[in-house]
């Protein structure tokens, strides 16, 4: 039929016009040229540029230890956070919840002014250690969403069996509601993991002028001129993405039919 | 017993971090944008108005109905472009839904920074359009389209089109398909069906479409500043140089309590029309 080819069309139309600006990246990092678009050959000279370039790389590894850091901090203190929101009942619970949702509804710029004055305000120095606190600061409301959500699906009486049978709060903890909740906490440390590495916005205020990450330099590298290491380089984060991307996936479909 | 249990310690630990880091800064934006500016300090512990009062001022005026044009022709096309995109993959099967939705999400979990310097190399004088229509003689010189506001309209559309296709993929998907059916039973055509049935019933989802892409795009200064070559100033462009050029701290906090209050608006909006389609589903 007529329409049906026409809808599967825009679908294609769809998908290309997320899609082609990737690909031409990936298909450019293999070429032989410098600023010129024209197809000049195969190379690889641009990933042997990458691997020469410290300065990259250092901003790289920078981001990765942010990222890890801070996902895993996140991962812990939303973890415990959702819990006690799920277990305990305590007046300013609702408090606390308008809270986290605050910062799940923020513009990022904004977070990341507030956070700037935040740390000027208690005279920390703009490096390392306030790019991390930020980190964790955004990371931590998704965990604490996704891991909430995987509680409310958790049966309530096998906690309260446990307590009848003698277990304490931290054996609860370690062997009913850890076990179960597993598969949200892997979720939600790459959901954290991706979000630092791809923060622009907050990270430009609080990173500082002595501490290099990745989205950072790569913001003044366009800013100054594109050059195809660029290319080469985001290749390699967009491959690194789909693996995450993939992982993750396979995860909560697992979860989903579980 | 235990003098720190893990019930004590698990909700101190929670309330700590979310005053500190939440409660705080959020006060400091409030406060700050009552105070006056100092040279050294960034701020004088002296309450005025003025700041709101600059706001006033049409050289912020214009850069904010810029900004709002912008952001509205962006959310716009954003709807325009997803809603016959969910459309058309709500009747697909279940893991044919899976697989379109994951390639929506894929570019979403991506760099948006790396993506927005991707359209460079599309939209630049030699870039990749000009050299097909060029090739295929369709225009005989490039078109100027990098550093204009059609550059920057690309860009936002398509870093914040996930935004808007995810929300409403899922109100498309709830709908009770029985509606649609007794639509047409009672005779209504496709368009009817649609404007009467489909999209009202869908309206929360494009409510918070519209939401998650207006925002996000007030405050994204780095798409405009390399895709428009800075000469389209957004709302976030302006916090930014407050915060990191002029360091007028103060004005740059009266701007984000703005920002703030557009969100509050919206979504007050979106929580209205909840409502509201509640009552009409319950009646």
């Amino acid at each position: 039929m007529k329409t049906t080819s026409l809808k599967i069309f825009y679908i294609f139309f769809i998908l290309l016009f997320l899609y082609i600006p990737i690909i031409t990246l990936i298909i450019y990092s293999f070429n032989d040229a410098t600023y010129s678009t024209v197809w000049s050959g195969f190379t690889l000279k641009w990933y042997r540029h990458l691997a020469e370039n410290d300065q990259l790389i250092n901003a790289a590894l920078n981001s990765l230890i942010v990222a890890i850091l801070s996902s895993t901090i996140a991962v812990f203190l939303g973890t415990i956070t959702s819990v006690a929101l799920y277990r305990y009942s305590f007046y300013w619970k609702k408090f606390l919840y308008y809270l986290i949702f605050i910062v799940l509804m923020s513009p990022d710029i904004v977070m990341g002014i507030s956070w700037l004055m935040l740390f000027s305000f208690f005279n920390l120095d703009l490096g390392f250690l306030t790019l991390l606190l930020s980190h964790i600061a955004f990371s931590f409301p998704f965990v604490a969403i996704v891991i909430y959500s995987r509680l409310r699906g958790l049966d309530k009486y096998i906690v309260e069996a446990a307590y009848d049978l003698g277990a304490g709060d931290f054996i609860i903890f370690r062997y009913i509601i850890f076990p179960s909740i597993l598969p949200a906490v892997i979720t939600s440390w790459l959901l954290s993991f991706t979000l630092s590495m791809d923060d622009v916005l907050v990270s430009f205020f609080v990173a500082g002028p002595t501490f290099d990450i990745l989205p950072l330099r790569i913001y003044s590298m366009v800013k100054l001129g594109v050059k195809p290491d660029i290319n080469a380089l985001s290749a390699i984060i967009f491959l690194f993405t789909i693996i995450i991307v993939v992982i993750t996936q396979l995860i909560s479909w697992d979860k989903k039919r579980g | 017993m235990k003098i720190l249990s893990f019930k004590y310690f698990s909700i101190a630990l929670a309330s700590v971090w979310l005053i500190i880091f939440t409660l705080f800064p959020n006060f400091f934006i409030l406060i700050v944008s009552f105070l006056e500016r100092d040279e050294i300090n960034f701020i004088k512990p002296v309450a005025t108005l003025d700041n709101f009062k600059t706001l006033a001022d049409p050289i912020f005026l214009s850069i904010f109905i810029k900004s709002l044009y912008l952001s509205s022709v962006t959310t716009l096309l954003c709807l325009i472009l997803s809603y016959p995109f969910v459309l058309i993959t709500s009747k697909f099967t279940e893991n044919m839904k899976k697989i379109l939705l994951l390639l929506v999400i894929i570019p979403f979990w991506t760099s948006s920074l790396i993506r927005t310097y991707a359209l460079i190399t599309i939209l630049k004088a030699n870039g990749v359009i000009n050299s097909l229509l060029i090739s295929l003689h369709i225009i005989d010189a490039p078109m100027n389209i990098l550093y204009t506001d059609v550059a920057v309209f690309i860009g936002l559309t398509y870093t914040l089109l996930p935004f808007m296709i995810i929300p409403l993929f899922v109100s498309v998907d709830n709908i009770d398909y029985q509606l649609i059916e007794a639509a047409y039973d009672l005779g209504a055509g496709k368009i009817r069906t649609l404007y009467s049935i489909i999209i009202p019933l869908t309206l929360p989802g494009i409510i918070a479409g519209c939401v998650l892409v207006f925002l996000p795009s007030l405050g994204l200064f780095y798409i405009p500043d390399i895709l428009g070559g800075s000469k389209s100033m957004l709302i976030g462009n302006l916090i930014k140089n407050q915060f990191l050029i002029t360091m007028n701290w103060p004005l740059g906090s009266s701007i984000s309590i703005l920002l703030n209050l557009v969100l509050g608006i919206l979504l007050f909006i979106y929580y209205k029309s909840l409502r509201r389609l509640n009552k009409i589903v319950t009646d």
